[in-house]
Parts: structure tokens; sequence; C-alpha cells
């Protein structure tokens, strides 16, 4: 390669990886961020969308350059440049994807932790011999933001039970005794849900959220999450789970706290409970 | 070396299969014959796939289940996930290129096992056959390619069961030609050719064979334990008996993740045949490809389980799986640097081949990124089951691997016929299917993200559009089969004469008539050991090839 082309395939590079910032930065193509784990995934989403965006414009701009540039022209014979090998050129495009994907590793690992994915897992106003009795709980994304927010000295996370069955959703709230088909949730409050199906596999997404758990027959599963925007998001089943699968759909209402206290006094069957 | 080149027609065998075309309907133990039928075979089934596929996308123009009752389409999408794979990724990239090209590669006149070929071949008409008829008989499965329990146990049985029993089938003719492909390449090697002399898709191919003959039993195995599990009543995976359907889970995926493998190894290993003979260059870096190639397959065993991140997988197993599966990325990357390397300075010949082979690496890439991002739990959890898998893994199977067979019908047609296909339709093909494909699969990683999940014949009507679009890019798919067939039916009877070797490739199979003899070539067989030696001069590679002749006698 003549010398003279290198400041151009600089340049090039430069404006590859500011272009690919750019789009990954300013395009957003996720639905409203609605819980604290939300925040967090768009920050790792962005950075995901830049790097595949720069890794994809490289390699497809070297793609059609070279079958531009390289085609058979009429009239010519003879073969290609007869180039089998070049250490230094595998050692450094091997280097590169290792480095980017030791990157993204560290940094979703990084992301991951702050969602709470690390710690261990645990559900709140679920006593110790309940926990025992299902010696093995496995939980989702969140499991364990509950003990960060005790020491914070915020209170404990609203617990609610979770039941799914063929092709509906199942609120129950252990304090004040309500049984409903539409999960209500203040603002700003973490929520601690104990999930359990009746019947097949499905699984409890809200994407507004960003969370997404298995609901699975004879294990329960644990999914905690805190709602930072007042507002009524789908839940969706993401596990096939028979014909009427697609309509297996909830909804979940962020309520300011003072509506959300309403509702509960409203609903609540447990008198002791009401303030 | 005791290593000799089977001896030519010791039996009555083959003097007594059929000649002409209704060979192609017999017990062939000729390794082309066989090779043709699985071809043929895999796109008719390739065709019933894509009127599923169709359907599909029909019912998801509108928000609301219309087109066919619910449990119909979960019927449809679990067929089309089966015969996509089962009966047409698998058999074609496979048993097609492997039964007709590895004998070639290796210098032997016919697979190691030609019985146990025509065996293996001839389990997946029946197999197939059974598996659609079972919409007929009592419905279909309808728990998705993948048969989750409780779900597959809780279904009507039959169809359940008659899905089992296919797929097993499946699964042992794809066994039968994983072990016929090992014994081929390291036992009927002719004398002088090395391991490291192979064309790459051998290396691919004994990659995915190890694969296969590894994984394949597992998922017989789960297979059948869920077939006593529906049957006998057992408790395997049913936790109403105590079984748990975690395990279920676990065991499927082992074989279900190589098994993507399986079907994009075997193209890789054909773009590297294709991209030098059409651009005039040695294949860049051979040595790193086959050992990138070596290290997918080892890679490939310790990644299932992020199929499962959000199925009550602990942390520290999300973690190691979100690694593992991250670092696929750096053999897989490796190969697509080095066939960019093999079209930079070339002399390339824009031809249909080559163009469903860049169309190839174009898509691939785009699939590869989605999946590195997807190997992150955090990331994965959002998206799982999602439209946006759907669109990642369409882009590995159908923007790679059938992408990949399509290039290599257009190259190795000539060889097949004798004719050479016509160009212009070859690019009209292309430039359908690469348009369709973009415009049915791109828009769907923006649904996944919005809240889409897979699997559902009814969605929030805010998808409406998107999802149209979707299936206008499907249709698009399904006129462009159009081009391709007329192509090859006008192309077989009147087409333009290819002469032996139309692309002056270097590889063994084109050093013979065009189509083949029956024992592949009528005198010995040539010692190719160097199948990518273009630029370079053509008594240089001729000198070496003797010189390593009588080195190794």
């Amino acid at each position: 390669m003549p010398k003279s082309s290198a400041p151009l395939i600089i340049g090039l590079i430069i404006a590859l990886v500011v272009g690919g910032i750019l789009i990954g930065e300013n395009i957003n193509l996720l639905p409203v961020d609605a819980s604290s784990n939300a925040t967090v995934y768009d920050e790792l989403f962005k950075v995901l969308f830049s790097i595949g965006t720069i890794l994809f414009l490289g390699i497809v701009g070297l793609v059609i350059y070279s079958l531009i540039r390289f085609r058979r022209k009429p009239g010519q014979i003879g073969d290609g440049l007869a180039i089998e090998d070049n250490l230094p050129l595998e050692i450094f495009w091997t280097a590169v994807p290792t480095i980017v994907i030791l990157f993204v590793g560290l940094y979703s690992y990084d992301i991951y932790d702050r969602m709470g994915g690390m710690q261990s897992l645990q559900h709140a106003n679920h006593n110790s011999q309940q926990m025992a009795a299902n010696q093995r709980i496995w939980g989702g994304i969140g499991s364990g933001s509950i003990s960060a927010n005790n020491m914070e000295g915020k209170v404990g996370a609203l617990p609610v039970e979770v039941t799914a069955m063929q092709f509906a959703f199942l609120f129950h709230y252990p304090k004040g005794d309500i049984l409903t088909g539409e999960l209500h949730v203040p603002v700003g409050e973490p929520v601690s849900l104990r999930m359990e199906s009746k019947d097949v596999i499905h699984a409890f997404w809200v994407p507004e959220f960003r969370i997404k758990q298995d609901v699975i027959p004879g294990q329960p599963t644990i999914l905690n999450f805190t709602p930072t925007k007042p507002g009524r998001y789908p839940i969706i089943c993401a596990e096939l789970c028979g014909p009427y699968h697609g309509g297996m759909r909830s909804t979940v209402v962020v309520e300011e706290s003072n509506d959300y206290q309403t509702w509960f006094e409203k609903n609540s069957k447990d008198i002791t409970t009401q303030t | 070396m005791t290593i000799s080149i089977p001896p030519v027609n010791e039996g009555d065998s083959i003097k007594l299969q059929p000649k002409g075309f209704l060979r192609y309907f017999s017990f062939s133990l000729d390794h082309k014959v066989i090779g043709l039928q699985y071809l043929v075979c895999g796109f008719l089934f390739y065709l019933i796939g894509g009127v599923l596929a169709g359907a599909i996308r029909i019912e998801l123009t509108s928000p609301i289940s219309d087109f066919m009752a619910r449990d119909v389409y979960n019927q449809v999408l679990t067929l089309h996930g089966t015969i996509m794979i089962f009966l047409w990724i698998v058999p074609v990239v496979n048993g097609a290129f492997g039964n007709y090209l590895i004998p070639f590669y290796v210098g032997a006149r016919d697979m190691a096992f030609p019985r146990l070929n025509a065996v293996a071949f001839w389990m997946i008409p029946p197999a197939g056959l059974l598996l659609i008829s079972s919409y007929f008989i009592n419905g279909a499965a309808e728990s998705g390619w993948t048969a989750y329990p409780p779900l597959s146990i809780t279904t009507p049985a039959a169809g359940q069961l008659i899905w089992i029993f296919s797929v097993l089938l499946l699964g042992g003719s794809s066994i039968f030609g994983g072990i016929n492909f090992i014994a081929t390449i390291l036992k009927l090697r002719r004398p002088g050719l090395r391991l490291m002399n192979l064309p790459m898709y051998c290396w691919a191919m004994l990659g995915t064979s190890i694969l296969v003959v590894l994984s394949t039993p597992v998922l017989a195995g789960t297979l059948v334990l869920l077939s006593f599990d529906i049957v006998a009543h057992t408790g395997f995976f049913n936790p109403a008996l105590g079984g748990n359907v975690v395990v279920y889970q676990h065991l499927f995926w082992f074989y279900s993740h190589p098994a993507v493998y399986i079907m994009v190894l075997p193209a890789f290993g054909l773009v590297s045949e294709i991209l030098p003979v059409h651009c005039r260059k040695p294949l860049f870096g051979y040595t790193t490809m086959v050992y990138s190639i070596m290290a997918i397959v080892v890679l490939g065993f310790v990644v299932w389980a992020h199929h499962m991140f959000t199925s009550g997988t602990p942390p520290w197993m999300r973690l190691f799986f979100t690694i593992a599966t991250s670092f696929i990325a750096v053999p897989t990357g490796i190969k697509f640097f080095n066939w960019v390397a093999t079209l930079w300075g070339g002399r390339i010949s824009l031809n249909s081949a080559v163009l469903f082979s860049c169309g190839f690496i174009i898509n691939f890439v785009l699939g590869g990124i989605t999946g590195v991002a997807l190997a992150q739990v955090p990331f994965d959890i959002h998206v799982h089951d999602t439209y946006f898998v759907v669109a990642h893994f369409h882009y590995i199977v159908y923007g790679g691997s059938v992408f990949v067979i399509f290039s290599s019908i257009y190259h190795w047609y000539p060889k097949f016929t004798g004719k050479l296909l016509n160009e212009n339709l070859g690019r009209i093909h292309f430039l359908l299917t690469f348009i369709g494909f973009n415009l049915c699969f791109a828009p769907q990683h923006w649904l996944g993200l919005n809240g889409m999940p897979r699997r559902v014949a009814e969605y929030d009507p805010q998808f409406t559009l998107v999802n149209q679009i979707s299936s206008a890019g499907a249709l698009l798919m399904a006129i462009s089969t159009l081009p391709f067939l007329w192509n090859v039916f006008y192309s077989a009877f009147k087409g333009t004469i290819a002469g032996d070797n139309p692309w002056q490739a270097l590889t063994p199979e084109w050093l013979t008539s065009s189509p083949p003899p029956i024992e592949n070539w009528e005198g010995s067989a040539p010692l190719v050991t160097k199948p990518y030696g273009y630029g370079l001069d053509p008594k240089a590679i001729k000198n070496e090839s003797t010189e390593n002749i009588e080195e190794e006698i």
C-alpha cells in the first residue's frame, strides 16, 4: 500500500468510529424507560449499538469497495495477486475482536452487577421457612436490589405473588390479601415478584422495564424491579404456552404513591393494614 | 502408507444401478447421485417450509388472529422450524454438498461406507412425509421446534409423538452421515494428500461431523425420555410428577446450539471454496481458517445455556455462558476478515455465485453482531423470546446458510449438469432475495426491542405497519424463487454447454468431466496439494505435486 494513502485510511477509520458512535447514541430503537433497570439497559444498548454499527459498516464497506475496485473489467485476463497469508495481519484481526469482546464482556458484567444480577437472591416478606421449603429459588435480573435498598434505609420491597396459567396472570398481594388481574405498583418503590406457574412455562415480560423472567411450574422464580415512571405498561407472556399465547397479556399500572394507596385501601380485604 | 483408493467397480452393485434419470429415484450407492438426491429432496422441503412461512406472514399482516385457527398457527410455526432446520438446511449443507464434493476433495472414488450413505439419505423422505402427514392425522405438533415440556406433554399426543419419531429418524440419518464423512476424510485420502492440503470444505465437514456425532445422540436420548413422559406418563420432565422442566432445556440446547454450527460451518466451508475461484486468488490465511473452524467446534459445545438466560439459571452460570458465547465471535471474525482479504486485490467476476457469497458475508456479519449482543445476559433478558431473536437467527440461517446454498448451486450447477445457469436470471434472483430478505427480517429487530414476543398470532396494533413491511419482504422472497426455478429447469435442457471446467478452478472436482463419470475419474485421481494456487505459475504447482508424491512413496 502506498504511503500517500495512509492519511486517507486513518481519516476513514476516524469517520467510521465517530459516525458509529453518533448513530448509536442518537438513534433510539427502544420504548420508554420506565424502571431503574431500563436506564442502565439503555446505556448498554447504546454502547453495543455503536460498536455494532462501526463493525458492520466497516466490514460491509470493505466488501462493497473490494467488489467494485477489484471487479474483473472487460478484457482483463489472468489471476489476482497470489497472496496466501500475512501473519501480522492475522494477529491484528485476531487481537481486535478479542479486545472488543473483552471490553463488551467486562462492560456487560458491570451492567449486570448494577442491575443486581450478581447479588444473592432474596425475596422480601417471605420468611426463611418458606425459602427453605423451596430450596432452590431462581431469579431474574434485579434479584438483589432489595438488600441494596434496605441498606440505604428505604422501606422494604412490595411483595407480590404472581401465578401464571393458560392464559392469564394473577397477582396476589399478601399485605391486604388482594387478588387482581392487573398489577398495581407505586412509582419509585422496589417491587418483588415471586412467580410460579400452574401449568406450562410462561414468561413475565414488561418491555418498558427491560426485564423478563420465565414463570416455571414446580419451580418458583423471583423478579425484582423499581418502576420510575407512572403509566400503564403491557405485561406480555414471552414463552409459547398454547393456542392463546399471543393473547396472554396484562397491564402493570405504575401510580403515584397516594393513587396507589387509594387503590390499595379500596381493594384490601385485610382491615388491619388499612390506615 | 496402507491407504489406497478403493478398487474400481469390484462388485456388480454399481453395474446393477439404474442408468439415466431413474437412478435418482433408486437406492444408488454413487456419492454424486446421493448428493443430488439430498439437494433436490431438501429443496422440495424448502418449498413446503416456505409455504408455511408465507402462511405465518399472512397471519401477521393483521394484529388479530384471523387467517387460521390459533392451534393451527402453532402447528404451522412448529412445522416451519422443524422442516427448515432438519429437512432443508442440515441435509443440504451437509448431505448434499458433502456427499458430492468430499470424495473428490480427498481423491476417493466414493464415500467410505456407500451403503450407509444411501441408507442415511433414504431415511429423510419418509421422515419428512411422516412429519407433514401428522398435520392430516390429528394435527401436527404445536409446541414449537423446541418442544419444551410441559407444553409438549399437554398438547395433543399424536402430533407430538410423530414429531419426535421423525426428528429421531432425521437425527439418525445425520449421525450416519457424520460417521461417513469423518471416515472418508481421515481414511480415504489418496496417497500424498496431507490434511493441510485439503480444501477448506473438508475441514468444515470434519468439524461439523464431530459436532453431529457427539451432540445428536443427546437430542435423541432427550426426545426418547420426552416420548416416555407422553406415552407412559413417566415424570422426567413433568413437574406434576416430580420432574424438572429446566433439565429438558439443558439437554435440548446441548444439541440444538451445536446444530447452529452444523448449519453454518459447512456454509463457511463452501464460501471458502467459491470465493477463491471467482476472485482468482488463493484463500487467504488457510492455516488460521482451519484453526478457527476447530475453535468454533470446541467452543460450540460450551455455550448452550445462553438460550436459557431467563429460564432459571444461577448468576455464575449466566456469566460463564456469556463469556464462552462471546468468544465464538473471535474465530468467526477471523474467518470473515480472511474472506475480505481474499476479495482484496482479486480479479473478481461479479457473477451470481459471488453475489450470493457476498450477500452471505453482509447478512452474517449483522447476524453475528446481534449474536454477540444477545450473548450478554443483561441485553438478552429484555429481547429473549422476541422478534429480535427471530430476526437474529434468520440472519444466521437464512442470510447465512441459505444464501450460501444458492451461491453453491450457481457455482456447482455446471459440474452437476454440464450446463451453465443463466447469469441474468441469477442476478435477478439475487437482487430479489437480498432485498426481500432484508425487508422481511431487518424490521423485526425493532419489533422485538419494542415489545413483540415471538410465536404469536396476535399482537399490539401499534406493530401492524412494520409487520406488513416484513410480510411484503416475505412476498418478495417467495417471488425470488420463480426466476431460480425457471433458470434451473430451463438451463438443464437448453442451457449453454459449460465444458468440464468453466471457472478454470483448481479443486479436484473440476479436474474431470462435467458431469463426472461414475467413479469420478477415468484414470487415476489427480493429486492436488494446492487447491487454491491461483496466481501461481502452473508449472510450479505441478512440480511441487510430483515432488510430494515422490516424498510419500
